[in-house]
């Protein structure tokens, strides 16, 4: 069994300042297991890009230590990436060049021989499903094919590690979809170790063995999705009365059952007792000849997750961009 | 150098090629070009055949050489854009996570550069040719003439890659064209330096490196063997090479700042 084998990803206080920018990064702490789907979710600019180009080796740290399969990344930058395959933000493609040229010149770079680079661009472009379109432009491909070729070319030298950094924003939801079932196949059946960041709440929920929630550049919750929601507990009910004017007394039918929480557009409560409560709820509504509108019960989320560790909902969280920058930005520029 | 180090500046070389020879405009304007401005100049300036001490009576051979440091230019200014534009995209970043030697992306930008001004410098002889011009220096000066176009290629496609490298922004890269046609303008482009009458004009030429690239080139086709002019040529475009590798190589060290 080699080092990476044996490994998966782990940090200590791992920090990185910018020059110009905010502490992108405010000490982190991670473990992730060898096999594990990891999902780091948060919203934009909360540091997730950052953790990924420092766990990746193309941004150095400023403080703390990352070791990744094995290998640390400060001092082992050519193992860890040896070890790694990592399709980051904004699939990097060349427009001009062809899916079949992409996998020429990866597989080239990783130094595969000749026989295996023709067998090995072949069995991944058949795997991702662009055997069809292998001879084509890439400047023709949609937003998934294009990143279904980023993920090929991250699998060339079949990495043990993949970092994927939020590998299906802005794709519809049937490349989403495609894309989430590679993601599983790898870990799954191969025992490739995914690091995953996501912005999207259900890709976590559903690729995820594990969640770390982030936020300004701090984990603020970790677990699987179902601890995480757990730790949250009880579910919400939303209710909408049909008059307006009703609202207040509406609110205070509510209150009896729970603490009440902010809703865009009605009355939510927490429910002190679980889902049975909402039976009550509709007595005690029915009772005060309260007409409802729109009444309805929501299983904790990961949303709800964020919202109760940081006050405010994943949705619409969104920080200034994310200040990502290369190593030769950071060797310029120290902090 | 070992197998997989010449695989992989063979594959961004050929990376470099194809994507020029895909970009119909980055093949056509710097071949169409500077021939276009040696028609012009030819035709407009021939009357300078006529001044005492004019080195021929032919202005097309005179100016052939220009075409020759244009085309270089040219070339060189839409590689250093691909290389920034590559940064800007991340596709450098992705070449970074490969264990790909940093020396290997600057010998395949290189490679790409040297075979377009190969090939560019090719169509200007032969075009100087068809219109009647002879090389003074024969077949073999037609060689030297071109490993002089790919000695220059290389030093300014250095050039290219360490503005790319070092600002990572094609806009960049491509405010250096000016600034390369004001010092190809006040060379001894169009006229020789000893029959330049304007004394600082003949001065800002005559420490002008340009002035030196072109007068090498001029004596292949109109003089001979001039080994005075070889000499400062090649000594200029060495040293120009050089220092652009140098600065594209620290520059390429910084960028790739992977631990």
């Amino acid at each position: 069994m080699t080092v990476n084998e044996r490994h998966g990803i782990e940090a200590r206080g791992l920090v990185r300042v910018f020059k110009k920018g905010p502490r992108a990064v405010d000490g982190i702490d991670l473990n992730v297991a060898p096999g594990e789907i990891y999902g780091f979710l948060g919203p934009n600019g909360a540091g997730k890009s950052t953790t990924v180009h420092m766990l990746v080796t193309l941004l150095p740290p400023t403080e703390g230590t990352a070791r990744v399969a094995g290998y640390d990344v400060v001092h082992e930058g050519p193992k860890v990436r040896a070890a790694i395959g990592a399709a980051l933000q904004e699939a990097a493609l060349d427009p001009l060049l062809t899916g079949r040229e992409h996998l020429r010149l990866q597989t080239t770079m990783h130094g595969l021989s000749q026989d295996e680079r023709k067998r090995r661009s072949k069995e991944l472009l058949e795997r991702v499903g662009l055997t069809r379109a292998a001879d084509r432009k890439v400047r023709t491909y949609s937003g998934g094919m294009k990143r279904r070729l980023d993920l090929a070319l991250a699998l060339v030298h079949s990495p043990s590690i993949l970092f994927l950094d939020e590998p299906t924003t802005g794709l519809d939801i049937q490349s989403r979809l495609a894309l989430w079932a590679e993601v599983e196949r790898l870990a799954r059946e191969d025992g490739v170790t995914v690091f995953l960041t996501t912005q999207y709440l259900e890709e976590a929920d559903a690729l995820a063995d594990c969640v770390g929630i982030i936020d300004h550049g701090r984990i603020v919750a970790e677990g699987s999705p179902e601890e995480l929601k757990a730790e949250i507990g009880r579910p919400t009910v939303e209710l909408v009365p049909a008059d307006p004017n009703e609202r207040e007394r509406a609110a205070a039918i509510l209150a009896r059952f729970g603490e009440l929480q902010s809703s865009a557009e009605g009355i939510a409560v927490r429910l002190r007792s679980g889902e049975a409560d909402l039976v009550e709820i509709v007595r005690a509504l029915d009772a005060e000849q309260i007409k409802v509108e729109n009444l309805q019960l929501h299983q904790p989320t990961l949303d709800d997750v964020f919202l109760a560790k940081t006050g405010r909902s994943l949705e619409g969280a969104a920080d200034e961009e994310e200040p990502v920058e290369t190593g030769a930005d950071a060797a310029l520029e120290p902090a | 150098m070992n197998q997989r180090f010449a695989d992989q500046v063979y594959v961004l070389a050929r990376r470099s090629v194809v994507r020029t020879a895909r970009q119909p405009a980055n093949v056509i304007f710097p071949l169409v070009f500077p021939l276009l401005l040696l028609a012009v100049n030819a035709g407009g300036l021939k009357a300078a055949t006529q001044l005492p001490g004019f080195p021929t009576s032919s202005f097309v051979a005179f100016a052939l050489a220009i075409p020759f440091i244009q085309g270089a230019l040219f070339a060189t200014m839409n590689a250093g854009t691909d290389l920034a534009r590559d940064i800007q995209t991340g596709f450098l970043n992705r070449l970074s996570l490969t264990p790909m030697r940093g020396v290997a992306l600057l010998a395949g930008q290189l490679g790409g550069i040297v075979t377009m001004g190969l090939i560019q410098a090719l169509v200007y002889l032969s075009v100087g040719l068809a219109v009647g011009v002879r090389l003074a220096s024969g077949f073999g000066g037609a060689l030297v003439l071109l490993a002089f176009a790919v000695l220059i290629s290389i030093g300014f496609g250095a050039l290219g890659a360490f503005a790319a490298l070092r600002t990572g922004s094609g806009e960049a890269v491509q405010s250096l064209f000016p600034a390369f046609f004001v010092f190809l303008f006040l060379s001894s482009m169009n006229l020789p330096r000893n029959l330049i009458e304007i004394d600082w004009f003949r001065t800002v030429a005559t420490v002008n490196p340009v002035s030196y690239l072109i007068e090498c080139i001029r004596s292949l086709i109109i003089v001979g063997w001039d080994g005075e002019a070889l000499a400062l040529g090649f000594g200029v475009a060495l040293v120009i090479t050089i220092l652009s590798l140098a600065l594209a190589s620290i520059s390429l060290r910084t960028r790739l700042a992977r631990s």
